[in-house]
């Protein structure tokens, strides 16, 4: 059990997706401009991401690997989550459309964030076990989650900031990312076990 | 050269250069901050994503008539993960150690946003050899990117350039720049540079393009278009003064006359302190 919350820890804090292992940074500088839509995309890579933690748990160990088709994984990871987010996106539409109405725009997007095929893939190189495995992708998409909301909330005050001219825009949320990072890494010192 | 290699010319140029995938189009993110470590894993992440880019363009303008519009997607997605697997499996292969220093990023090469908004934008609509070409062209613009990145965090972090020391002894590396961290600040400050050249040289082409106007009307009649600020220009320079201005000029810029009345976002920047010279010269 004291494993579970070390390796949850980890991965929201010490190794944070965007901060640590630059996974899912095309979501968080364009969606960080408004906290709300931060939010909302927050949470449906943390829904989506539990989930294709598991289904591709279940895959990769029992379809690939019995068939000694490991070498496929890439290919199967993807249109497993291809798949996965089109089917919540059509599950949410019909059973919970309120919860449709407040993530369904960011649904589509999650296809192609690294994160959720970064998750994937970590968890089958680092041998982890099922409830490992979901932990592992419910915590990092957490942690994804945070680092998107903060950065949201530092990017709304940005564009009321005085700065050159040229670093207007992406350059500056760049640079400010660079020090939330910075920040970030004061963890990497914090000893837990 | 013949107009169709020309057009071909032209589409690589805009993947290197006007339409940078990093600089100017900000895509791909994840590979460029976390592969820019050392050069060495910058160039390997580059030819890798080029690799995959050129195919799966060329392969997509292949099929595009075949693929429905409604899973084009997800066809995409199979065909750049194919492709991907190809080159992880090379790569594991022949570069163990780029394999292991790279890590889970080659399989991530699937989920760049460079590989699926070229094939969406380009391949999906242009016939093989130009989407071969624009894959080509962006691909070597990423590596190029990567690779500018990588020297300076390298270079700036360690005090080496892929592997070789070049920094003088006493010189104390900046560990911030190989952090995680080092490459949002690097790369931001890159971004804020480029930003920098290309309005300078935007600038400067403006002008340049005006003066290039003026001394070929008078010397050698070649038309052009001549629009308002030009004929403005030209009746307040003295005939004296644009002919000196003449010999300066039609030496070096008559062969840079295509490309200057393109007026593309990016120039060399070299050449460019003495033009803006001789132009002031001309409006005084």
């Amino acid at each position: 059990m004291s494993g579970l919350f070390i390796l949850m820890l980890n991965c929201v804090l010490v190794e944070n997706f965007i901060f640590h292992k630059f996974l899912g940074c095309c979501p968080f500088m364009g969606v960080s401009n408004k906290p709300d839509n931060a939010v909302g995309m927050g949470l449906a890579v943390t829904f989506v991401m539990t989930l294709s933690s598991a289904v591709t748990y279940l895959v990769y160990h029992y379809i690939l690997v019995p068939n000694n088709l490991e070498y496929l994984q890439t290919i199967a990871f993807i249109l497993v989550i291809a798949a996965l987010v089109q089917f919540i996106e059509m599950f949410l539409k019909k059973f919970i459309p309120a919860l449709y109405n407040a993530l369904g725009i960011f649904l589509p997007l999650i296809t192609t964030n690294c994160a959720v095929l970064g998750s994937a893939l970590l968890e089958v190189e680092k041998g982890y076990n099922f409830i490992y495995s979901v932990v592992f992708g419910m915590s990092a998409a957490l942690g994804f989650t945070l680092a998107i909301v903060i950065f949201a909330g530092v990017r709304q005050r940005l564009e009321l900031a005085d700065c050159p001219k040229v670093f207007k825009g992406m350059p500056i949320a760049l640079v400010t990312a660079g020090l939330i990072a910075m920040a970030f890494s004061g963890f990497t010192g914090m000893s837990i076990s | 050269m013949n107009k169709k290699a020309k057009e071909l010319f032209s589409v690589l140029k805009t993947g290197l250069l006007d339409q940078n995938p990093i600089f100017v189009q900000l895509l791909g993110l994840c590979p460029t901050l976390a592969t820019t470590t050392s050069v060495p894993n910058a160039v390997g992440m580059g030819l890798a994503a080029t690799f995959v880019l050129a195919c799966s363009n060329a392969l997509i303008s292949l099929l595009r008539k075949f693929i429905p519009n409604e899973v084009r997607i997800a066809g995409y997605i199979v065909i750049i993960s194919g492709f991907v697997s190809m080159v992880q499996m090379l790569i594991k292969a022949y570069f163990p150690s780029l394999d292991k220093s790279l890590g889970v990023f080659i399989p991530l090469i699937v989920v760049n946003c460079i590989i699926l908004a070229r094939a969406e934008a380009f391949a999906s609509k242009n016939p093989v050899l130009p989407s071969l070409m624009d894959g080509i062209g962006m691909g070597l613009g990423f590596t190029g990117a990567l690779t500018i990145i990588a020297s300076v965090r390298e270079v700036m972090g360690a005090g080496t350039f892929s592997g070789i020391r070049v920094t003088p002894a006493g010189y104390e590396p900046v560990q911030m720049m190989i952090m995680p961290y080092g490459a949002f600040i690097t790369l931001g400050i890159l971004m804020a540079a480029v930003a920098f050249i290309r309005k300078l040289s935007e600038k400067i082409i403006i002008s340049k393009a005006e003066t290039v106007e003026n001394t070929s009307n008078e010397t050698s009649g070649v038309n052009q278009e001549t629009n308002k600020i030009e004929s403005e220009i030209k009746e307040n320079i003295s005939s004296d003064s644009s002919k000196t201005n003449e010999k300066n000029l039609t030496g070096s810029d008559t062969s840079e006359n295509v490309s200057v009345t393109k007026a593309s976002g990016s120039s060399d920047s070299v050449p460019s302190k003495d033009d803006e010279n001789e132009v002031e010269e001309v409006e005084n």
